[in-house]
This record gives structure tokens, sequence and C-alpha cells, in this order.
């Protein structure tokens, strides 16, 4: 069985950390390596993103990246392969869209992540109303599928979002798609303080946390954060080292907390 | 569930539609399914809207007899003319009901996709009229050959930017679209053209076309002493038309037939998948990718269909065909040739499948909804046909 996403996070956190978790596509070149590289370099988990056609909830930056990957002939089936022989000491979750699941089938993909020493998965285009039959499915197989929380969910909701999620909620830091802006919105830290109010699950900011400095604001209320459009953007012009570094440079500032 | 009324609060049609966006969009879809609902049940709203289609539409729509291209092909042809209504096409049913609902809101902003332009055309008319500010997004593609379309839109007031990813057609301008919304959920309605994309938007853009249906079915009556028609053909990217049209004959004996174009044939060729919100009949890979349309018509170059014609297809109560682009051609200079009407291309696929069917036919009924007028075609056919 793959490792157990909550657990490790929470441990972690218990251990006085702030979380961060690096997003890379699957399939991009190089994507291994920084992979690595960012686990090496403080990194609590690694979310692989899964390239599709159509990704409504990426900017241009992650859909160049998936455009670049799909050119290359990247396959779901064929990324979740080489995700068992990354050889790295963290959990992995995948990032994907509901029809890339529901093409192969619920349990013929979460046997293949579990498998391939996948542990979550994260869904966007799956919310709580639709996300009934996929989580047992996941559930029942070892998956854990990591629930979105949006700035726009009323008071209500919420607490329906965070009993579903596994391995951590996923609070999305503004109205908008993914992508680096010069500042963190004032959303991203107003959700994570409703949200910590619910729960003890580890909650972490995506979407629009796009630096150092930026990582550090969202973690004077979050448990931690995901770094997508930065991460990939690195990758795809200065190579996995350049990823490396930025992880390192991201460590260091969440670590001041 | 009887066929073609209101689905549940999960929004299915059998196993096809449901709500798969973004949990950010899921209050946004849950607050219009409710507006919705309110203002189709407010006499007032009813009122107001069919008062607009009525003095600013020019609804209700004539229905005409194909009396030359009838004999020609051994059938009585009627057309329900949706060409003539403003704008040039059925879509600016669709655009009031939303618009209105939209000022209803308390939205600021429309935005909207569209392939050949004539739903961007029409939602920055009704953004004109009501004073709503209006943003179109058009594959790069399909501003080009529907470039007149683009000057239409941009004359109305509204702005409209270039799908540049993908196909740079429909299926790219519907994810910029949703992008957008994600973005300005708050101000702003997503104004979505055609029978597809998340609940409520398949089952109120029918309500807002049914209008179509309702009419040709008492107008069929009154010329055919009191029959139905026996066959009801409408051509199918999306599906808006053909669901108008439909919605007035699904509870008779007729034939309905939802012509696709060869290269975007959702219901013909596809199999069920997820994209853009719904679940419906979609031309993929065996990964689930979304596989790209290809058709000489921009309005049904779309590798999807609305859900509730998958549902008509599964069940067994309507017909999916498919027609080549060179039937198509065909079809456009038939109807301009043998009763003087310059159809929309996409009109043109309905007519390629009668004249391909006629001899099956013979005798029969035929009704076809003319969604839109050709002249928005006119210069991409002078290049296809060399400027003869």
């Amino acid at each position: 069985m793959p490792m157990h996403l909550e657990t490790h996070l929470r441990a972690q956190r218990s251990a006085g950390k702030k979380l961060l978790v690096p997003y890379v596509t699957g399939g991009l070149l190089n994507w291994k390596e920084a992979i690595r590289a960012a686990a090496a370099c403080g990194a609590d988990a690694i979310e692989v993103g899964i390239p599709f056609s159509d990704p409504v909830m990426d900017g241009p930056v992650i859909q160049e990246a998936s455009l670049r990957a799909l050119k290359d002939g990247a396959t779901p089936f064929g990324i979740i392969q080489e995700i068992s022989t990354l050889d790295i000491d963290i959990p992995i979750a995948v990032m994907l869209y509901y029809n890339t699941v529901f093409r192969a089938g619920h349990e013929r993909f979460a046997t293949s992540l579990v498998k391939n020493g996948v542990s979550a998965a994260i869904i966007p285009d799956l919310p709580l109303e639709e996300a009934g039959e996929w989580c047992r499915d996941a559930d029942a197989a070892g998956v854990e599928t990591i629930m979105l929380a949006a700035p726009t969910a009323p008071d209500s909701r919420l607490p329906l979002v965070v009993e579903r999620a596994r391995g951590f909620v996923y609070a999305v830091g503004l109205l908008g798609i993914t992508g680096e802006r010069d500042s963190l919105a004032s959303t991203a830290t107003v959700l994570a303080g409703r949200l910590k109010k619910i729960t003890d699950k580890p909650v972490l900011i995506g979407v629009g946390v796009s630096n150092a400095e930026q990582a550090y604001e969202a973690c004077k209320v979050a448990d931690g954060v995901i770094q997508g459009a930065s991460v990939v953007r690195r990758l795809m012009e200065s190579g996995p080292d350049a990823v490396g570094e930025y992880i390192a440079e991201v460590r260091a500032a969440i670590d001041t907390h | 569930m009887s066929v073609m009324q209101t689905p549940g609060a999960d929004g299915r049609f059998g196993q096809f539609g449901g709500q798969f966006v973004p949990e950010t969009l899921v209050p946004a879809c849950q607050e219009l399914e409710r507006a919705f609902t309110e203002a189709w049940n407010d006499a007032l709203f009813r009122e107001e809207l069919n008062h607009l289609l009525k003095t600013y539409a020019g609804r209700p729509s004539i229905l005409t007899e194909c009396h030359n291209l009838g004999r020609e092909l051994g059938i009585r042809l009627f057309l329900k003319r949706e060409d003539l209504n403003h704008t040039g096409s059925h879509k600016i049913n669709n655009v009031l009901g939303q618009a209105l609902l939209a000022k209803r809101m308390g939205k600021k902003r429309i935005v909207a996709e569209t392939g050949a332009g004539q739903h961007g055309v029409a939602s920055a008319t009704a953004a004109a009229l009501l004073g709503l500010e209006c943003k179109v997004f058009m594959g790069a593609v399909d501003m080009e050959r529907q470039e007149l379309n683009v000057f239409r839109m941009r004359l109305l007031g509204a702005e409209v930017v270039p799908a540049q990813s993908g196909s740079r057609t429909l299926k790219d301008a519907v994810n910029e679209a949703m992008r957008d919304w994600v973005a300005t959920v708050e101000s702003t309605h997503y104004c979505l053209g055609s029978v597809m994309g998340p609940h409520p938007y398949p089952y109120m853009v029918r309500q807002f076309h049914r209008v179509i249906g309702d009419e040709a079915r008492e107008q069929c009556r009154e010329v055919l002493g009191g029959d139905d028609p026996d066959v009801v053909v409408a051509c199918v990217g999306g599906g808006s038309n053909a669901i108008g049209i439909f919605s007035g004959f699904v509870d008779t004996q007729a034939r309905l037939i939802g012509v696709e174009p060869a290269g975007g044939a959702a219901v013909g060729r596809g199999v069920p998948g997820v994209v853009h919100g719904m679940k419906s009949y979609l031309m993929q890979d065996e990964e689930g990718q979304v596989q790209e349309a290809h058709s000489i018509s921009a309005g049904l170059d779309y590798p999807g269909v609305g859900p509730e014609h998958s549902y008509l297809s599964e069940i067994g109560r309507a017909e999916y065909p498919s027609v080549t682009d060179a039937e198509v051609i065909d079809g456009f200079t038939l109807l301009a040739r043998s009763e003087g009407i310059i159809p929309a291309l996409e009109c043109a696929h309905a007519l390629a499948w009668i004249k391909r069917a006629a001899p099956e036919m013979q005798g029969q009924v035929v009704l076809m909804n003319l969604s839109g007028r050709g002249d928005k075609d006119v210069a991409q056919m002078m290049d296809v046909l060399g400027k003869k």
C-alpha cells in the first residue's frame, strides 16, 4: 500500500512544520527529475498533474504544460506507472479531470493508483454532489480523495466538504484558475481561517500562491501550501534544478513560522 | 421520468447531464437553478420575456412550405423560419431569457462562448438592449471564418476575445468562458448558448427554446388539418435548435431526427464522457482525451452534445444520423436555388439529410427547423464554391 497522506501530513504538522506540496505536470520534459529535486529540497508531498485536453481549472502555464506533455505522448496510465519508479519517501497525489477516471472506470483507475504507489487523488471538476460514487470506490481501494473548498461556499457547505475530504482539505485561494498572481488574494487566508475553525484535517491553500513570500503569508493561517504554476513555469523555462532551488526557497520562508 | 419534463435536483436525463463543475461554481449553478425556477413560474417574468420575443425578436416565426423542393423530392416540406428572427437565428430566444434572468439576479455582466458567432451576436444584442456588459469568447479559427459576425458583435459593443488553445474552435471557446466565469462569478452570468453544460443549463435553455416547437406544432396543425408532421428534422451541434423544435413534438408520433456533421458526430460516434460540466456522448480517445471536431460549419464544430440528446438517443426516441461536408454544400445551394432561401451552413446539414432520406419518405410531411440564415456563411462559401 502507498504511504497514507493524511497520517504523514499530520505527523509533519505535529512536528511543528508548515506543509509544502509542489505540483508537477506528469509527462512534461524532466518531470521525474523535478519531483526528485523537490523531494530532496523539502517538499512534504507531491502532486502530479495528469494532463487533460480540456483543463478548465487551469491557467496558461499549466495549460501549456499539459499540451506539451500530451504532444510528447503522455497518457494517464503511462504517467501512473512511471510514478512507481520515482523512489522518493514522501506521498504522492495525482490531480486529474474526471473524464480520465470515468473513461478508465473507477475501480480500474483506483486499483492502478494504489498498485503504483499513489496515495491520493484531486479531481477539480468533481464537486461534492457528483463525487459520491467515486469516493466510495476510492475509499474501498485505499485512495484518499482530496476535496476542494472554494471561497464561494456558504458556511452550510464547508462542513460537508471537510467531512468528505481525505488526505487534506484543498482551500482554493481565489476566485479563478491556476496561475501566478502579484499578491496573495485576501480570500485565501479568509477561507483557510473558516476551514481551520471547523476541522483538524490539514488545510492547504492552492491556486494563486505564487512565491515564497505569498507562501509565508498563506501559512500564517493555513497548515501549508500547494505550489503549482510557479513550479511548472520554472521546470519549462529552466529545468529541474530551478525547481529544487525554488522549493528550497519556499521551504526556508515557511519554516520561519 | 416521462420524456422532456423537468429534471430532478441532480439535473439528470437518464444517466446523462449532472453538474460536473469546479467547486467555485457550484453555488452559482445552484443559485441559477433557483432563480430560473422562480422566474419561469413568475407570470410577470414570462410576460416580459414574451413581450420582447414578440416586439423585439419578431415572434412568432412563420412556417413556410417549400413547394418546389418538396415536389422535387417527393415530400411535403415545411420550414420553421427561425432565420427570420432578429439577429438571424433561433439563438435570440434563449439569450433574451438569460439576459432578463441575469438582470433579475443582479448581475451586471454576461460572458458567452460562440461557434459560428450567432450566439455571440445574440448575446451582444441582448446586452446592448438591456444594459449589460458583454464579453464573448470565440475560437481563433472561427473568428477567421466568421469575420462578419465578429464585426457585428463589436459593433454591438461586445468585447470579442479569441480562444487560442486546443483546436481554437467552439470547444475551446467554452473552456475560456468557463475560466472567465470561475474568476468573475460574483458579478457575472455565464450566458451559455446551447442545451449543454452543467445543470440547470440544458434544461433552462430548452425551456427558452421550446417556443419554437410549441409554435410549430400549432402552425402545422393549422395547415395539416389537425395533423402532425411525419418527420421533424434539425441540425445538432450542442443541440439547442433541435431540442427547441423536438419539445413540441416529442409526445406525437413524429420521427425526430437530429443531424450531426460527420466530423463532429458525438451521438453517432461518441461514447459517454464528462466535459464542460455534463455527462453526455463525447468524441474522445481511449484515454478520455477529448477529440477535435472537424466541420465546415463553425456552429456544429463541437465534439460533445447536449445531455438530453444523449438521453433521447439512448431511449430510442430520436435518431442522430450524420452528413458529410460535401452533402452540406449541396444542401446549401439546393435551398437557395429551389426556394430563394439561403440557409445557414448548420441548417444545410438538415437539408442534406432530407435530400438523402427523401426516397424513403415519399409522400410524407417533413418539418425542418431552419434555425439560421446563411448571410454569415456567404464569404466562406465564396471560397468553397470558387467565387463562381
